[in-house]
């Protein structure tokens, strides 16, 4: 029986852990929308062209340090590239004519990307093996990725990161007023233009995080930028507003997609198969129609 | 009332247009000297937010434009400037509605107004202490959401909030919106001791007529995009017109200004 606990574990952690790379790219989602009101659909395009000039930076001879250092600067220019070219002209349109620019983006982004460094898979190599972790194993007897441990742990220091940025500094308060109300917050004087930068800015250091343990899982190609629709569930059940919510619903997605996935499959004898694919959606649109603003999602404050 | 200084705001002439096509000011004029509080005054549609926008600049948020005239602060122009810059210059508005930074604390609210400031923390937080001064109840509240504070709260956290930009002219726009007669006072109370002692000029548009011409210096009228009386505010109390169209204190109802004989129509930019 205990094997069978064990397994269960086994599932589960491996379910929590891959959960929170969806939520690494569902938190680039949060951060765009919150400041800006705007869904990002360049998100996994950002993940792609991140990973892509990351790897291509590197198979330029750079260190490993310094091309990361390097890549974060690219995106840091593309983010003020966006607010300059795209936001600024954009600003006081109707929310559909933003999302529509970031769509444009999108396809710009991977056109870029893929023009500059090339259309062929590349291999990514973080150095992290994709093996059971030994300590763990030998402590709690079940079988945990290493690499999902790791990407677990930079996933936990960047979202430590943001938090303490948007608490505890001058400019994350910023970014919280332009959240709550833009003209209250022009009004008080904070220049929209900066913040706006600086949450795409944001957005772009956490598609690069994601696009390097991404890319290293799947390998850096076109398909990288699809994981951005695994994000959807997540937003559809953590609210597209809360930080939190990102990351408990990736945790939720992640794991009840694998437990769906083994038990459900086992369960019906392999009839149904496939069930990781479809599963976090039908999760999602059940969710829709109970709570649609979703777990975490702000409460609009409404007195009497 | 405060001693009053030279010109500190003059609006000359002003158009304002939005969305390119709905002109909503006609050429309004009035003049703010320095340690004053102006009232502007008028019923529902008359300009007023619309005049002190053009002043703080929100009007470009709202696809407004001022199209003509000139808006001049301590002498120079600032018709083309940011509402980041007019704060920096000491030019803050409150706006109608509060807008209060609702998940925010109201502590945090408050200190989102000194924003543009470059000056320390320790500058700040006197000046926190200093707006605690004035809004005792908000030192209290200052760790609620400011979502979940009553109307009164939220409106002096959105005073509290300009003043930490330590401005020398607060824009205010309908500070007694939803507010009992009592919190009425108490608010203008603070904003003319605000007035006296902190040394701030206000431009305060106001439906309440009759609160705002008590603590104002001088009152101006719009109706329509345009400015039809002006005056002391001692004589705007005296003035039968006023009495009649806006205290509410004839029995021949509500009429408009046009409709009147003895009335004379300002015309500024003609004279
Ligand atoms: N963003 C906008 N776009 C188009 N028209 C506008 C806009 N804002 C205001 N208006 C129009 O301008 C006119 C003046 O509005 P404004 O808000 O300045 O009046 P007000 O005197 O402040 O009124 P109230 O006492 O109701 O606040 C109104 O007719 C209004 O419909
Ligand atoms: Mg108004």
């Amino acid at each position: 029986m205990t094997s069978d606990l064990n397994f269960f574990f086994e599932v589960l952690f491996g379910g929590l852990l891959s959960g929170i790379m969806y939520s690494l790219v569902a938190l680039g989602f949060v951060l765009i929308y919150k400041a800006s009101g705007v869904f990002n659909f360049a998100q996994g395009s950002m993940v792609l062209f991140a990973a892509l000039t990351f790897v291509g930076i590197l198979e330029m001879g750079v260190p490993f340090w310094p091309a990361l250092l390097l890549c974060l600067l690219v995106m840091m220019l593309l983010a003020v590239g966006i607010e300059r070219i795209v936001l600024r002209p954009l600003v006081n349109q109707p929310p559909i004519a933003l999302f529509m620019a970031t769509i444009g983006l999108s396809y710009l982004l991977e056109g870029l990307g893929q023009g500059i460094w090339g259309t062929q898979v590349r291999a990514l190599d973080l150095g992290i093996e994709d093996l059971p972790n030994e300590m763990i194993q030998e402590a709690l007897g079940i079988q945990v990725s290493t690499f999902d441990l790791f990407s677990a742990g930079c996933a936990a220091v960047l979202v430590g990161g943001l938090a303490l940025f948007f608490n505890k500094t001058r400019v994350g308060l910023a970014l919280r007023a332009v959240a709550d109300d833009h003209q209250a917050a022009l009004a008080v004087g904070i220049p929209l233009q900066h913040v706006w930068a600086i949450v795409w800015a944001a957005a772009g250091l956490v598609a690069l995080v994601a696009g390097l343990l991404w890319g290293s899982r799947l390998g850096v190609q076109f398909s990288l930028s699809l994981v951005a629709l695994k994000a959807l569930p997540v937003l559809i059940l953590g609210g597209f507003t809360s930080v939190a919510g990102a990351i408990v619903g990736g945790l939720i997605i992640g794991a009840s997609e694998k437990l769906a996935e083994v038990y459900i499959s086992t369960f019906t004898g392999g009839a149904v198969a496939a069930i990781e694919n479809w599963f976090p959606y039908m999760l999602a649109l059940l969710f829709l129609l109970v709570r649609p603003q979703g777990l975490f999602g702000e409460k609009i404050i409404e007195r009497v | 009332m405060a001693e009053q200084g030279k010109d500190l705001l003059v609006i000359n002439n002003i158009e304002v247009i939005y969305d390119h096509v709905i002109l909503v000011l006609k050429g309004v004029s009035l003049t703010v000297h320095d340690g004053a509080i102006v009232a502007l005054l008028g019923a529902n549609g008359a300009g007023k937010t619309t005049t002190l926008k053009a002043v703080s600049n929100l009007l470009r948020a709202e696809r407004g434009e001022v199209t003509k005239g000139s808006i001049l602060y301590k002498d120079k122009r600032i018709d083309s400037l940011t509402p980041n810059d007019l704060v920096k210059l000491g030019v803050v508005q409150v706006m109608e509605g509060r807008h209060c930074f609702e998940h925010l604390t109201v502590e945090e609210n408050l200190l989102t107004g000194a924003h543009t400031r470059r000056d320390g923390r320790a500058e700040v937080m006197k000046d926190l202490e200093m707006v605690y001064r004035y809004f005792p109840r908000l030192k209290e509240r200052r760790k609620s959401q400011a979502g979940y504070t009553s109307g009164g709260e939220q409106q002096m956290t959105a005073i509290g909030r300009a003043l930490m930009a330590r401005p020398n002219m607060i824009l205010l726009d309908e500070p007694s919106m939803g507010l009992a007669p009592q919190l009425v006072e108490e608010i203008f109370e603070i904003v003319s001791e605000l007035n006296k002692k902190e040394k701030v000029s206000f431009l305060l548009a106001e439906q309440n007529t009759m609160v705002a011409l008590k603590y104002a210096d001088y009152g101006y009228i719009l109706e329509n995009g345009r400015v039809v009386l002006d005056g002391e505010a001692k004589s705007l109390r005296e003035n039968e017109d006023v009495k009649e169209f806006y205290l509410g204190l004839s029995t021949a109802g509500r009429k408009s200004f046009r409709d009147t004989k003895h009335y004379r129509r300002r015309k500024r930019w003609l004279a």
